[in-house]
C-alpha cells in the first residue's frame, strides 16, 4: 500500500498500461506538456499535445481505435465534451453496431468535473448521465485513488469506448492504493460499509458524504449500508438490489442534477425489481437543476451534504 | 505504344466499366426505392468519375473513409453490389448485417474502415486512421471522401489542421458536387473551390474536373504518390455535380433546370465513352457489351438482395459492445 492522490493514480495507471501495451497512446490538451516524463519514457509519437479542439481529438481517437491503437484522450473538463459529442456518441458509440460488429473502439476519454476549483458551470457540469443514455459507451466515475487507478487500467484494457469522469474535488485527496497491477473491474459496485437499516447509494465525491452521514446515523442507532457505484454503465444492479432487499430503504445521492440522472435510473431499477422489499419510497438527493456557481460556498453547497443525507434517512426510517 | 501507356489505357477502360457499374447500380437503387422495395437512399449519379478515378489509384492496404453517398466508393473498391443492395434494404446478407442501411456502410475486408453519415463525421475520424498508419511500419495511406457541405463545417478545418501538424498520411478528396443536402453551395460558401482552404493549413491541394475520369486518374495518382512518399496530407478537389436529388425520392423542384442540363451535357460516362471511341480504343459493340455486363450484374445483385432474409430480432442488441 502507498498513499497517493487520485491525480497521481491517473498518471500511474496510464504509465503502467503504456508499458504493458505499445498500442496505448495518450493525447489531449496539454497531455505532453503536463506529461513530459511520459514523453521521455514513451516518445513524442505516443504522447502528444493537441489543438484545443475537442471534436477532432475525440474523432482522431475513434479513428485510431478502429484501426488498431488504444488512445487515452484528455478533454480536460466535462462541459468541453459538448464539442466531442458527435465523435464520442455517434462514432465511437454507434459505429461498432452500425458496422455489424466489424470494428471496435477501445478508447478512453478522461474529463474532469464537479465542484472543487470554483471554475463555474462551463468547466463544472456533471453531465455523466448523457453518456449513460448513449448506447455503446461505458461510464465510470471513481471516488478513491485506488479506484481511479484500477478503473482507468480496466478502461484502457476494455475493447469499448469508456468515458472516465474525474471528480475535481477528489483529485488531490490522498488515499491508499495497493501495490502492483491494481485493476478494478468495470461494472462492479463497492460496498463501502455494511449496514442493515438503510442503503445509501452514491458515486464520486458524495460517497464520502454518505460515509459521514452513516457515522452520524450509527450514533443514532441506525445501521446504514453505503454503496459506491463506481461504474455508472454498466450498473451493478445485483449489488444494489441485494442491499435493498436486505434494508428495504434506499437513498441515492449524487452531485449531478436530478432530472433523468443516475439517481432516477437507480430509483427506477429498485422500484421495478425490489418493490416488494421497500418499506419507504426511494429518495433522491441531487444537485439542483441549475448551472453550478463559481462562488466557493455556493459550489460546495451544490452537492448534497451529510446533514441532508442524515435528515432524509431519518425521514425514511420514520415510515413504518 | 509503350508498356506504360497500355497500362494507363486499360485503367481508363476499367474505370469506365466501374463508372457504368456505379451508374447502373444507383439508378436501380432509385428504381427500387420508387417501387417501395427499398428505403430512401442517396445516389452519386454524375459523380462516378471521382470515385472510379481516385480509388483505381489505391493499393489494397490503403484505407478508405466515406460518407452517406458511398455506393460509388464501395463499388469502385470492389464491393459486391448484391451485398450493398442487401445492406440498403436492411437484409442480413448486407455488409453490416443490415444494421447500417445505406448511410454508414463499412467493409473491413476491403479497407473501407469507417463511414459516418453525420456530414463531417468522416473528416473527424480520418486523422485517427492516418495516425494508426503513421505509427505502423506500413506506407499505406488513408483516403477520406467528403463533400463541399462538410467543408463548411468546423471539423473540416480541425481535421485538415491536425493532419498537417502531425504529418498524417491522409488524402482528403472533396467531391464538390455543388449541393449540400437541399442547399446550393453558392448559398453557403463564397469561394468556388474547397482546395483554397488547404493552403492556409500548409496542405498542398488541387482542383480538377471531376467529370473527366482521365483527369481524375492522373491527379489522384500524383496525390496518392505525394501522400505515400511524403507521409503528409494532400487535398484533391473533384469538381462535379450531383445529378439526382439529395435523397431518393426527390423531384428536384429546387434545382435550376439550366444548371442541371448543362452538367448533364458533361456527363462523365458519355464523355469518356465518346473519347475512347474517337481514339479507337473501344468500339460501340464493345461498349454495348460492357453495359450489358454491368446491367446483368446489377439485376442479379438486386434479386439477391430482394431474396435475402431480414436479420433476426436478436440482432437488435448484438454488436453494441465488444
Amino acid at each position: 500500500m502507498r498513499t497517493i492522490t487520485a491525480d497521481e493514480a491517473i498518471t500511474e495507471a496510464l504509465v503502467e498500461e503504456m508499458r504493458r501495451d505499445s498500442r496505448v497512446i495518450a493525447f489531449g490538451e496539454g497531455t505532453a506538456t503536463k506529461g513530459y516524463k511520459l514523453v521521455e519514457e514513451f516518445g513524442a509519437a505516443r504522447v502528444r499535445n493537441t489543438p484545443l479542439a475537442e471534436g477532432i481529438i475525440a474523432g482522431t481517437a475513434a479513428g485510431a481505435a478502429a484501426t488498431g491503437l488504444r488512445p487515452v484522450i484528455d478533454l480536460l473538463f466535462a462541459p468541453f465534451l459538448t464539442f466531442a459529442m458527435d465523435e464520442i456518441v455517434n462514432s465511437a458509440g454507434k459505429l461498432r453496431f452500425l458496422s455489424g460488429g466489424q470494428f471496435s473502439f477501445p478508447l478512453v476519454t478522461v474529463a474532469r468535473t464537479g465542484g472543487g476549483w470554483a471554475v463555474g458551470a462551463q468547466h463544472n457540469h456533471n453531465n455523466e448521465s448523457w453518456f449513460v443514455s448513449s448506447p455503446g459507451l461505458k461510464v465510470v466515475m471513481p471516488s478513491t485513488p485506488a479506484d481511479f487507478k484500477g478503473l482507468l487500467k480496466s478502461a484502457i484494457r476494455d475493447e469499448n469506448p469508456v468515458v472516465f469522469f474525474a471528480d475535481i474535488g477528489l483529485l488531490f485527496v490522498p488515499g491508499e492504493v495497493p501495490d502492483g497491477d491494481h485493476v478494478v473491474p468495470i461494472g462492479k459496485a463497492d460496498v463501502k460499509r455494511e449496514g442493515s437499516d438503510i442503503t445509501l447509494i452514491s458515486y464520486a465525491k458524495t460517497v464520502q458524504k454518505c460515509l459521514e452521514a452513516a457515522n452520524v446515523l450509527q450514533e443514532n442507532g441506525v445501521s446504514a449500508e453505503v454503496i459506491d457505484l463506481r461504474s455508472l454503465k454498466p450498473l451493478d444492479e445485483a449489488t444494489l438490489l441485494a442491499s435493498v432487499q436486505k434494508t428495504g430503504r434506499a437513498i441515492v445521492v449524487h452531485e449531478a442534477a436530478g432530472p433523468c440522472g443516475v439517481g432516477a435510473e437507480v430509483a427506477a431499477i429498485i422500484a421495478e425489481k425490489a418493490f416488494g422489499a421497500l418499506k419507504a419510497p426511494v429518495v433522491r438527493l441531487t444537485g439542483p437543476d441549475a448551472p453550478a456557481a463559481a462562488s466557493f460556498p455556493l459550489e460546495a453547497a451544490y452537492a448534497p451534504q451529510a446533514d441532508a443525507i442524515v435528515a432524509a434517512a431519518t425521514r425514511s426510517l420514520s415510515r413504518a | 505504344m509503350t508498356a506504360i501507356e497500355t497500362v494507363v489505357d486499360r485503367s481508363v477502360t476499367e474505370a469506365l466499366e466501374t463508372m457504368m457499374l456505379i451508374r447502373t447500380f444507383e439508378e436501380k437503387s432509385a428504381a427500387l426505392r420508387a417501387a417501395n422495395l427499398s428505403p430512401n437512399m442517396c445516389t452519386s449519379v454524375g459523380q462516378e468519375a471521382s470515385a472510379a478515378g481516385v480509388i483505381k489509384n489505391l493499393r489494397e492496404d490503403d484505407l478508405i473513409l466515406t460518407n452517406h453517398r458511398s455506393a460509388g466508393h464501395l463499388l469502385a473498391r470492389g464491393a459486391e453490389p448484391g451485398r450493398i443492395f442487401a445492406e440498403i434494404m436492411g437484409k442480413s446478407t448486407g455488409y453490416c448485417k443490415g444494421k447500417s442501411g445505406s448511410l454508414h456502410i463499412s467493409v473491413k475486408e476491403l479497407g473501407v474502415v469507417l463511414t459516418s453519415t453525420i456530414v463531417g463525421g468522416e473528416l473527424s475520424l480520418a486523422p485517427g486512421v492516418g495516425l494508426s498508419l503513421s505509427m505502423s511500419k506500413s506506407d499505406a495511406i488513408a483516403v477520406v471522401f467528403f463533400g463541399d457541405g462538410a467543408a463548411t463545417e468546423g471539423i473540416f478545418h480541425e481535421s485538415l489542421n491536425l493532419a498537417a501538424v502531425w504529418n498524417l498520411p491522409v488524402l482528403y478528396v472533396c467531391e464538390n458536387n455543388q449541393w449540400q443536402a437541399y442547399v446550393h453551395r453558392k448559398e453557403t460558401m463564397l469561394a468556388d473551390h474547397v482546395s483554397e482552404f488547404a493552403r492556409a493549413y500548409g496542405v498542398p491541394s488541387k482542383t480538377v474536373d471531376g467529370n473527366d475520369v482521365e483527369v481524375v486518374l492522373d491527379a489522384a495518382r500524383n496525390a496518392v504518390d505525394y501522400v505515400r512518399t511524403m507521409r503528409k496530407p494532400y487535398l484533391l478537389e473533384t469538381y462535379t455535380y450531383r445529378v439526382r436529388g439529395h435523397m431518393e425520392p426527390d423531384d428536384q423542384a429546387y434545382v435550376d433546370k439550366e444548371e442541371l442540363a448543362s452538367w448533364k451535357r458533361r456527363d462523365p460516362i458519355s464523355l469518356i465513352q465518346s473519347r475512347l471511341q474517337r481514339d479507337g480504343e473501344l468500339t460501340q459493340d464493345e461498349i454495348d457489351v460492357m453495359w450489358q455486363r454491368v446491367q446483368q450484374r446489377v439485376e442479379d445483385a438486386a434479386q439477391f438482395a430482394l431474396d435475402s432474409p431480414y436479420p433476426g430480432f436478436d440482432e437488435m442488441t448484438t454488436d453494441v459492445y465488444a
